[in-house]
């Protein structure tokens, strides 16, 4: 929904006090519980699922999570600034469909034709950003929007024909390992890069901060010099940039571009985002969280499978750890409530939260 | 201009004020470009409505996105949204299939009432947990669409359901019609009046928009939040559970993909048809007019020329000419409002 609207609950208000350790406070966030989680899942699936260890297991683990991981990149600083992005599984369906059509009828080369999907992702993402960062418009109706508008250009331009005349060493190259034998794809090059890239942006760079505080109240990053609108404009540009970077990658390891190619993604990106802890209030969560709650959706899928569990199961526990997670804030909020008594205090006196929040953009 | 905008509207002649409802009126602006698209592609082809195939598709291929617009209007006029309607549809179409097997000669109406007692049981556990965790809906619902489907095809397994599962009279509701409107139509808008009456009229209806413009307001002055905000999404979980039952009688069979992807058809509607995302505004007759338009076009692409894998391109663009519009007419709104307010000023 979007988020800049809703009043913001009780339980996504316990930021760690500072007047604790650092290490007090690292404990108590909800990505060091996810990755927690992570981390029992795993010695729980090396140790008792057969087969989990293997290198391979881990190889197609990294291969299948590859377009979940770089896309939650940049939709992870999309839901901080409060805003969100439906549309990047159809910006994949496109970039794939143009550089089928691009090597295909124009015969350029792979890299020529990967180069303009990525411009072409660019150009998605640009279209969304100007509709809600100048026009102003919600951004969850534009995205629903322009997820029709790719996604039929997509499907527009092939029909249901697919085109999968790629060059071998292409396609091949999406499935190469770093080291030989090693359970490591060649794709996880790329997507480290990206993640040092955005980690530096979003952590550590004026612009990340400048994203939380359009998050947390965007009139009042306005007033510290925020440019809120190019800000937003960027980051719908990032995501539309790097969803095209996912669809090349799709195209070359499935070796076919389709225009149904990852439909459906963009709900599997946004629930290992909110998994990791980003608030879909916007003004909280962190990568490495996020990276933690994709790689976990992972090796659940992954070792679910290899029990025998088949993919209806999987998505069952999956939608159930995404309602669980983030009802686990109010939740905790509400034992803390009742332990320390004040469960009186919410008295209808106090300011509601999330007032002074812009409710419509003006 | 400042004039005629302080004239109290009473103060207007009755055809006046009824011509300027109507010209301001969204639904209106809906009807219109929809008849335009029947009107353009019957003259391309008068097979398109004047042949008893192409009649009776008009009005019953639409029935089914209705319901979900309908449900989902309510829904989103609360400030909220559903996105597991297109799960929910899938589980109860096949639940109706299931019933017809497991009980031989159980009466029609017990499995419509059934389709939709689960249909709400399920919509039930979604307001719960936006009401009473304080969670946004649109992660809830995000949630409970993985659930709901992966409940649906762990049930179904490897097998579907088909025509032959399910007896004859049911399946004739798919075809029957009643003064030549297809039976599945008439229930679709049957529900439409009912749910439009409710919001329009009935005291909860009322306040469901009351707590869309402002959660925070609505619940100091008083509004019971909580209930109306499970009953939203109850409304919506019932009229999902009933579209699977409609979807069940009107194909005859019920495969995994049943309802795929169709929660996102359903918001685009209830946008296309003037429904505010942020909450507090909107009919379910435009969300109604919203979801005929949408798969109206699809049948009418092919017929005027256009490939019909051009239709989500088509969607799309409408979907955001509606919300641009709604954005133009807001901002000249409001310029008007401002001049109206200064006029009164420097004349004082």
């Amino acid at each position: 929904m979007s988020t800049a609207t809703l009043s913001r609950p009780e339980g996504e208000r316990t930021y760690p006090s500072y007047s604790r350790p650092l290490w007090r406070r690292a404990l108590l966030t909800r990505e060091f519980a996810i990755i927690v989680l992570l981390l029992v899942v795993l010695l729980y699936s090396t140790t008792s699922v057969p087969n989990f260890d293997s290198p391979l297991t881990m190889y197609y683990l990294f291969l299948d999570i590859a377009p979940i991981l770089l896309i939650a990149l940049p939709m992870t600083m999309v839901i901080i600034t409060g805003e969100i992005d439906l549309s990047v599984a159809s910006t994949v369906g496109l970039s794939s469909v143009m550089v089928g059509v691009l090597h295909q009828d124009a015969g350029l080369s792979i890299p020529a034709a990967a180069a303009i999907a990525i411009l072409v992702g660019a150009v998605c993402g640009a279209f969304n950003g100007f509709l809600v960062a100048y026009v102003g418009l919600p951004s969850l109706a534009v995205t629903i929007g322009t997820l029709a508008l790719y996604r039929g250009i997509a499907v527009g331009m092939l029909g249901t024909t697919a085109v999968t005349d790629f060059p071998e060493k292409w396609t091949d190259l999406a499935k190469e390992r770093i080291v030989e034998g090693s359970s490591y794809p060649m794709v996880l090059v790329p997507f480290l890069v990206l993640l040092v890239l955005f980690v530096w942006l979003l952590h550590f760079s004026s612009f990340g901060r400048g994203v939380y505080e359009i998050g947390l109240n965007d009139e009042a990053a306005h007033f510290t010099g925020v440019n809120v609108e190019l800000t937003k404009f960027w980051l719908f540009v990032l995501a539309g940039a790097v969803s095209a970077l996912a669809g090349i990658y799709y195209t070359l390891r499935y070796g076919s571009a389709r225009g149904d190619n990852a439909n459906g993604l963009e709900l599997q990106v946004i629930a290992a985002v909110l998994l990791g802890g980003v608030s879909i209030f916007g003004g909280r969560g962190a990568l490495h969280g996020v990276v933690a709650g994709a790689i976990l959706i992972g090796v659940i899928s992954s070792a679910m499978r290899l029990e025998g569990h088949t993919v209806n199961v999987i998505n069952i526990v999956i939608g159930a750890l995404l309602v669980l997670s983030v009802m686990s804030t109010s939740f905790l909020a509400w034992v803390s409530a009742v332990l320390s008594g004040r469960r009186g205090a919410r008295s209808p006196g106090r300011a509601p939260d999330g007032a002074g929040k812009r409710s419509l953009p003006e | 201009m400042s004039d005629t905008l302080l004239v109290e509207p009473s103060a207007q002649p009755r055809s006046r004020r009824l011509l300027g409802t109507l010209l301001r009126s969204r639904e209106i602006a809906v009807a219109a470009v929809l008849l335009l698209l029947i009107l353009g592609t019957t003259l391309k082809s008068g097979d398109f409505i004047f042949s008893s195939d192409g009649w009776r598709n008009l009005l019953v291929t639409p029935s089914l996105l209705l319901l979900l617009a309908v449900g989902q209007t309510v829904v989103i006029v609360t400030r909220n949204v559903d996105l597991s309607v297109g799960s929910i549809l899938g589980l109860t179409a096949y639940f109706t299939g299931r019933m017809f097997i497991d009980n031989p000669g159980i009466p029609i109406v017990v499995v419509f009432a059934l389709g939709m007692l689960l249909g709400a049981v399920l919509g039930l556990i979604n307001g719960a947990l936006v009401a009473f965790g304080k969670v946004p809906a649109l992660v809830i619902t995000l949630g409970t669409l993985y659930i709901y489907r992966g409940v649906f095809l762990s049930w179904a397994g490897s097998d579907r359901i088909n025509a032959s599962d399910m007896p004859r009279d049911f399946l004739a509701l798919g075809t029957k019609t009643i003064l030549t409107i297809p039976v599945l139509t008439i229930i679709a808008l049957v529900v439409l009046a009912a749910v439009g009456y409710y919001l329009h009229t009935a005291r909860g209806g009322r306040e469901l928009y009351a707590i869309g413009s402002d959660p925070d307001a609505a619940k100091l002055y008083g509004l019971p939040v909580t209930r109306r905000v499970l009953v939203a999404f109850v409304i919506s979980g019932a009229l999902a559970g009933l579209a699977g039952v409609v979807y069940a009688a009107r194909y005859g069979t019920v495969s995994s993909g049943a309802g795929l992807n169709i929660e996102l058809q359903a918001v685009g509607a209830a946008v296309i048809g003037g429904v505010a995302i942020f909450g507090g505004s909107g009919t379910v007759w435009g969300a109604a007019l919203g979801a005929f338009l949408l798969i109206t076009i699809n049948r009418a692409l092919p017929i005027v020329g256009i490939s019909d894998f051009w239709q989500r391109a088509v969607v799309g663009v409408l979907i955001i000419a509606a919300i641009v519009l709604d954005r133009v007419l807001t901002i000249r709104q409001e310029r008007r409002l401002v001049a109206a307010r200064d006029e009164v000023r420097t004349s004082a």
